[in-house]
């Protein structure tokens, strides 16, 4: 299993939200997981219900079977201050440095500096021991930017190394990408049933398995209920219109007959039934592009009531169970 | 117990709150509007609702631009704007019958960046800029570049006058904001402080306040080249260099672009879904826009779903589902072989009268008449059960939804009364031709035309 755990997806995929359920089920018996964002978003902090996450690593929830979830909110700016701080001892000079425009020069706009800091951040934290030599997190997930960007983001070796060709963010940079390259780190995509978020996952896999970046798993997220299988499809077709009436009339509905509660009932009932139909058809075409991949695949459902902490266990609990941690 | 029960108010009956509805075809039609933004966070149909906004405009008459980011490639495709070449191409298969036309480009960020460089420089040093490692970076697409070259271009199509309309669909940012701040904050880099430091790294100045100054300053060159290495230093320097007589430029234009889009004849959209994050991201949006004097036309809300039947709640859709499929807890069989052998007792024997329609409220037990017939007769009985069980599964399912959306929006709408909405309802699947987009802008421009209202 490997320990560092990027999540990515389209947006409005729900990556957040997986990643956050990702953390929960590693963090079981006593295991500890670090829940990292690097987009400045706060969403771990809304989707747990606290408040905004500082640049600071901090427990944020207890997994059942007592195991630990830490978060941390990485803020480029403050990433590059500490680094100055660690390796150069600038102190005050930092601060200059920032008024110079050069701190906000080098997390916003110069090429790649902001990913690296960002990614070295996190795998900082993979690598950390504690004094007695175990590792300070046992898992790191991270919920890192949309499939889009995803293997730029990763990818820093090729922007920053081929641009500081030396110096400590080309070391920084070189030492991210053992990490990121190896079997330690595992890159899952969220995506939903539906054709763009497909296709994107599927030009993703493909960028990142160019840029030789360790794919992991495909988590389709939102996925709701079957409710009719293609045999309860046929059935709508072919099922006349008056003995559904008198079923849903039987069931308490109304009046079967022309104008009756449970007769007007059965048009809209059925126009529902053929969207589903449709949607299904176009589910079942997405799920078999998926199949093509040949990735391990995790289905999510949608939960009824809305995405809340509740909901996020019972996220946890169905990823535990399909045996992704 | 009746059919119209106190529960549909909670569960499905829509319109409840009084938002605003948003006129599109005003917007869309009046002449003084010249720019319509589409903005919101990614995955809410920004594109299609663009692309859908510029089609109804150009089948109204008016000569419209759609500058799209990052189409779907099948949509691109049916647009005919799937090469990227940067210029707007004219759309094939738009109504013209009202003398308008429909153009469409997709953004190359490095290609209009590139295109600044040009016609701001010399050949010589454009070929300079343009071949320097650190502007390749830049220019290929790092954090705000895209966002700033998407507002670069909007600059450039409306400074060319040749439309009377230009939709635009922003990138899919990190937060739906960085197209407002991205233009700034590269501007003032390119224009700022910092620049003159990296250009004039080792100048000592005469007095001694700007000697002190300049020390302190080829400190802080000898700490960035350490920091991001030499070599890279000396790009950024070579591009700074280079790039020296454009900088003013850069700021002019960033500051002409934001002034764009404070105009009057700017429009904002957003664009949300109604689920919480979509919404909380348009709620941020709509108070940004109003601090920064932008002006909000109003909000999109995509992929609203309705439901014919939104009367019958979803507890009552269950109860009855539940009744169908285990007919040994209920007098269910009688109930059917009722129905099936004498319908002239049904519990509703003349439907179609108002009154008797509140008569299922209080079904009585012998509704049913005679004794069940039990038997060979009771299969496809049982599957018609199982498939409107199926039904009213769905329809709970469907009513869930509904309730959850409306509480999503009633949020939203508590909190921003002000703001005019217009819904689109849920499509099966994704669209990817002008067909579809025709249909897609026929439902903006309707506001909420799918769902039936109360008591039609």
């Amino acid at each position: 299993m490997s320990r560092l755990q990027v999540v990515s997806g389209k947006g409005g995929t729900g990556k957040t939200t997986v990643a956050a359920a990702l953390a929960l089920a590693l963090a079981t018996e006593g295991k500890r997981a670090l829940l990292v964002e690097v987009e400045g978003r706060q969403g771990i902090a809304q989707l747990f219900e606290t408040e905004a996450l500082p640049y600071e690593e901090r427990k944020i929830a207890v997994a059942p079977g007592g195991g630990e979830v830490y978060a941390l909110a990485i803020d480029a700016e403050l990433a590059l201050l500490d680094y100055l701080q660690m390796f150069y001892k600038l102190g005050s000079a930092g601060r200059a440095l920032k008024k110079l425009g050069a701190i906000d020069f080098a997390t916003t706009i110069a090429p790649g500096v902001r990913d690296v800091l960002l990614t070295g951040k996190a795998c900082e934290a993979v690598r950390r021991k504690d004094k007695r030599g175990r590792f300070v997190y046992d898992y790191v997930v991270m919920d890192a930017p949309p499939t889009g960007r995803i293997t730029r983001f990763l990818n820093v070796n090729d922007e920053v190394a081929g641009l500081a060709k030396v110096g400590p963010i080309h070391n920084q940079a070189q030492a991210v990408m053992r990490v990121l390259k190896s079997r330690e780190t595992a890159v899952h995509l969220v995506t939903l049933l539906e054709e763009m978020p497909v296709q994107e996952t599927v030009d993703g896999i493909a960028e990142l398995r160019t840029a030789r970046l360790p794919v992991g798993r495909v988590v389709v997220n939102m996925v709701r209920p079957q409710v009719l299988d293609a045999t309860g499809l046929e059935l709508v077709r072919d099922t006349p219109r008056a003995a559904l009436a008198r079923s849903l009339s039987g069931a308490g509905l109304g009046g079967a007959r022309r104008g009756g509660h449970a007769e007007r009932l059965v048009d809209p009932l059925l126009a529902q039934a053929e969207e589903y139909g449709e949607r299904y058809t176009l589910e079942q075409e997405q799920r078999a592009v998926l199949g093509e991949l040949g990735l391990p695949t995790h289905e999510l459902p949608l939960l009824a009531e809305g995405m809340d902490l509740a909901g996020l266990y019972e996220l946890a609990t169905e990823l535990r169970k399909q045996g992704i941690a | 117990m009746s059919p119209e029960d106190p529960a549909r108010h909670r569960e499905g009956a829509r319109p409840l709150t009084a938002a605003r509805v948003l006129d599109v075809d005003h917007l869309l039609e009046d002449p003084q509007t010249r720019i319509v933004v589409c903005c919101g966070s990614g995955g809410v149909g920004k594109t299609t609702t663009a692309a859908a906004l510029g089609l109804r405009a150009a089948e109204r008459g008016r000569k419209v631009v759609v500058l799209t980011i990052d189409p779907a490639r099948r949509l691109a495709q049916s647009m005919g704007i799937d090469s990227l070449d940067n210029t707007p191409r004219r759309v094939k298969g738009v109504d013209d019958a009202a003398g308008g036309e429909l153009h469409a480009m997709m953004l190359d960020m490095k290609r209009t960046f590139d295109e600044i460089v040009e016609s701001h420089a010399d050949p010589e040093r454009a070929a300079a800029i343009l071949g320097n490692p650190f502007y390749q970076s830049l220019s290929a697409g790092f954090a705000g570049t895209q966002e700033y070259m998407a507002m670069e271009k909007l600059g450039q199509l409306r400074a060319k006058d040749e439309w009377d309309l230009i939709v635009v669909d922003t990138p899919p940012s990190r937060s739906a904001l960085d197209f407002l701040d991205a233009p700034k904050r590269l501007g003032s880099f390119l224009d700022g402080k910092l620049i003159r430091v990296l250009l004039a790294p080792a100048k000592v100045g005469g007095r001694a306040g700007m000697k002190f100054l300049n020390v302190g300053m080829s400190m802080m060159t000898g700490v960035l080249g350490k920091v991001l290495g030499g070599q890279f230093l000396k790009d950024v320097q070579t591009f700074v260099a280079a790039m020296d007589s454009m900088f003013g430029g850069f700021r002019t234009r960033a500051d002409a672009t934001y002034k764009l889009l404070q105009a009057p004849g700017t429009a904002f959209l957003v664009v949300a879904a109604p689920e919480r994050d979509a919404l909380r991201e348009a709620a941020y949006f709509v108070q940004r826009l109003a601090a920064e004097d932008m002006p909000l036309a109003g909000l999109v809300l995509n992929r609203v779903h309705g439901s014919g039947a939104d009367r019958l709640s979803a507890e009552r859709a269950i109860a009855a589902a539940e009744n169908l499929e285990d007919p040994r807890i209920v007098d269910q069989d009688h109930g059917k072989a009722g129905v099936r052998t004498s319908p002239g007792n049904s519990p509703d024997p003349d439907g179609s009268s108002g009154s008797a329609d509140s008569g299922p409220g209080t079904p009585s037990p012998d509704t049913t008449g005679d004794a069940p017939a039990e038997g060979p007769t009771d299969a496809p009985e049982r599957s018609v059960d199982a498939l409107a069980a199926g039904l009213l599964r769905l329809h709970a399912e469907r009513m869930h939804l509904l309730a959850r959306e409306q509480r999503t929006r009633d949020r939203f709408t508590a909190r921003h009364p002000e703001v005019a909405v217009t819904e689109v309802a849920a499509l099966p699947g994704d669209v990817h031709d002008l067909a579809g987009l025709r249909d897609i802008g026929a439902r903006l421009a309707t506001g909420r035309p799918e769902l039936p209202e109360p008591g039609a």
